[in-house]
């Protein structure tokens, strides 16, 4: 098991370095350089050679691209042009808002999906059945945005059951020792910051987890259908395996395989999503930061952004190969 | 010519059963028992009956809509807190700036299936050119290649479409190359793995026997037989072109003023009516889900009546 953990971190270097390069040129294609990026229209020739010198974009290539190696390795990922604060600080100071939305989304997406693929499988060509296929078919095709919408609408707007943005009401007096919200609130005691937080969480816990939802149902459905006719279960079944026994023992345990890589392939649809979600619900983590970074052509934040996601993706999905292990017996003699 | 009934009649000759239909089902008898097993379908119809519908309605939209794309005929009528709903004049009410919204919603589908299309066709095109290159050279080519589309695939894409788009600047282009590039990985990768599993099969072999070049044999044998799994992954993809564009311009990346004609950019405008006019929210919303859920529905019904594990039944 640690073997392939430490396989699969070492296999990352070469990817993230590809990615390092990538985006490193793809910064410096810009036509007009990305002084001129960076200026905008501001852009006289000898702001550009200022800035061309400032930030070392008259070196050669090679050269530029070392220099900026060696301050990612050194944690340095620039300066946010727009608030001038540098990038590490502004994810760090957002990211906890993003995990608390993400993980929330994906319980509902997992705590939901999994059993509703099941139960689905279980009554296949029921009415049942064909509603969970139909229902996530269509949970597959309506944008994140416009479900953000109906529910900021419905439930935030018509009803007032929750509210329609932020992450906690401003009049609410709380302190963050972590910035986990929830967790501020469950560590200091502060019961009603933690409620509030949690409430200012559900909807767009919701609309980002529709999809993964839909999908992870599908899958789980698919998987349960294929595993119940499999030989080996109808051999359990002869062996006179009582049916509770056999369809948590052999039938789920199996048929998590595939559902256990779906939801690791659900984190990168989340991050995608959050910057819809997070824009509508005005929600500050880094999805609505990374939103406003494109609008005014923030170049490092979007750079750091894309590699730091790209690491948490991949790491990630090697825990998911890991969690391969803890559920098939199977994959651990390797 | 002159040899053609000739043959027909040795093939009607040979036949062990009856002439004629026989002879006509061997040639396209993938995609004909494709069309039968879709025809029977009622998703595969409820899909086509859909995306005919928004092809239609966007090739029509000069015809079908009262007012052009940048009309705002109802200019006059507009007050800070009122937009006037729906009436005889304007089937389906005003916009915040004096805009007929069903015109716009009409032009609005011209948007989405051109962006659509043509996304899906660049990432298609270079798909295609890319899994081609490492499906037909292999060796390092192939790994060189495949290295470059894991890369691309490890960034979560409607993520590089916003990096991509937000760096061409923001306009209907950007959006449409910024989707198709995301698209690239996708084909190339999809087009290669079925072009490996073609080159291993008898009828290659025989090919290849018969002393045909590599090129005729890829172009002419492996090529058309790999087609069905691309032909359904493009047809998802334009479900998924028209939610992706919608989402980009969306967060702004389409370009255009705040009175463009195009779902994602009205979805944007109505988000600051929600309280006066949620229509001017839901019927963009609505058009853009339903658009998905058709190309979906019909590109599903396609897989699985081309597959040929699920054939013979």
């Amino acid at each position: 098991m640690v073997r392939l953990i430490l396989q699969r971190l070492a296999l990352l270097v070469p990817t993230l370095l590809g990615l390092s390069v990538l985006l490193f040129l793809w910064v410096r294609a810009l036509p007009g350089g990305p002084a001129t990026a960076l200026l905008g229209e501001r852009a006289t020739p000898e702001a550009v050679e200022r800035i061309n010198s400032l930030y070392g974009f008259d070196k050669p290539l090679l050269e530029q691209y070392l220099t900026w190696i060696g301050q990612l390795l050194q944690g340095n990922f620039g300066t946010s042009t727009r608030t001038q604060v540098p990038v590490l600080e502004e994810f760090l100071d957002r990211f906890p808002a993003t995990i608390e939305l993400t993980l929330l989304a994906l319980v509902f997406a997992v705590g939901i999906g999994i059993p509703l693929g099941y139960v689905a499988a279980r009554h296949q060509g029921k009415a049942l059945d064909h509603t969970t296929v139909v229902a996530s078919l269509l949970g597959v095709t309506v944008p994140v945005f416009f479900l953000a919408f109906l529910l900021k609408f419905l439930f935030a707007v018509q009803l007032g059951w929750f509210p329609s943005a932020g992450r906690q009401s401003p009049s609410m007096v709380a302190t963050h020792p972590t910035g986990f919200y929830v967790l501020d609130g469950l560590l200091t005691g502060e019961w009603d910051a933690a409620w509030d937080a949690l409430l200012h969480l559900v909807l767009p816990a919701i609309a980002l987890g529709s999809i993964p939802l839909a999908i992870i149902a599908r899958i789980t459905r698919a998987s349960v259908i294929e595993v119940q006719s499999a030989d080996y279960v109808r051999t359990a079944r002869a062996k006179g395996l009582r049916p509770p026994r056999l369809r948590r023992r052999v039938v789920i345990r199996n048929a998590m395989l595939p559902v256990a890589t779906t939801i690791g392939l659900q984190v990168g649809l989340l991050l995608s999503g959050a910057v819809l979600t997070e824009t509508v619900f005005a929600f500050n983590g880094i999805g609505s930061f990374l939103a406003a970074a494109v609008f005014n052509l923030d170049y490092a934040v979007l750079q750091g952004f894309i590699l730091f996601i790209a690491v948490v993706y991949a790491l990630v999905n090697l825990a998911v190969d890991v969690s391969y292990g803890l559920i098939d017996p199977r994959m651990r003699v390797r | 010519m002159s040899t053609e009934p000739a043959a027909q009649a040795v093939v009607a000759a040979t036949a062990p059963t009856g002439p004629g239909g026989r002879a006509g089902d061997e040639g396209a008898s993938i995609w004909r028992v494709a069309a039968r097993r879709l025809r029977r379908n009622p998703g595969a119809i409820l899909g086509a009956v859909i995306v005919l519908a928004f092809v239609l309605v966007a090739l029509l939209a000069p015809v079908i809509a009262p007012y052009g794309p940048q009309e705002l005929p109802g200019r006059a009528e507009i007050r800070p807190t009122f937009i006037p709903g729906p009436s005889p004049e304007h089937l389906l009410g005003l916009d915040r700036y004096g805009g007929d919204l069903f015109s716009k919603l009409v032009w609005g589908a011209r948007a989405s299936l051109v962006i659509g299309v043509l996304s899906t066709m660049l990432g298609l095109l270079g798909g295609a050119l890319v899994g081609l290159l490492a499906g037909a050279f292999g060796g390092w080519v192939d790994t060189a290649t495949m290295r470059l589309v894991d890369l691309m695939l490890s960034v979560p894409s409607l993520l590089l479409a916003v990096s991509i788009a937000a760096v061409i600047g923001q306009s209907p282009t950007a959006v449409v190359i910024a989707i198709g590039v995301v698209q690239v990985p996708i084909f190339a990768r999809l087009l290669r793995g079925t072009m490996l599993a073609q080159r291993g099969q008898d009828y290659v072999l025989a090919a290849r026997s018969l002393g045909l070049s590599r090129r005729t044999v890829t172009m002419s044998h492996v090529l058309p037989n790999s087609l069905g799994p691309v032909i359904v992954q493009a047809t998802l993809m334009l479900a998924t072109a028209v939610i992706e564009a919608a989402a980009l311009s969306f967060l702004g990346l389409g370009g255009g003023s705040p009175t463009t004609a195009e779902w994602g950019r009205m979805l944007t405008a109505a988000q600051n009516e929600l309280e006066v006019a949620p229509r001017l929210a839901m019927w963009p919303g609505a058009l853009i889900a339903i658009t998905a859920l058709g190309f979906t529905l019909f590109g599903e019904a396609l897989r699985e009546a081309l597959d040929p594990k699920t054939r013979k039944r």
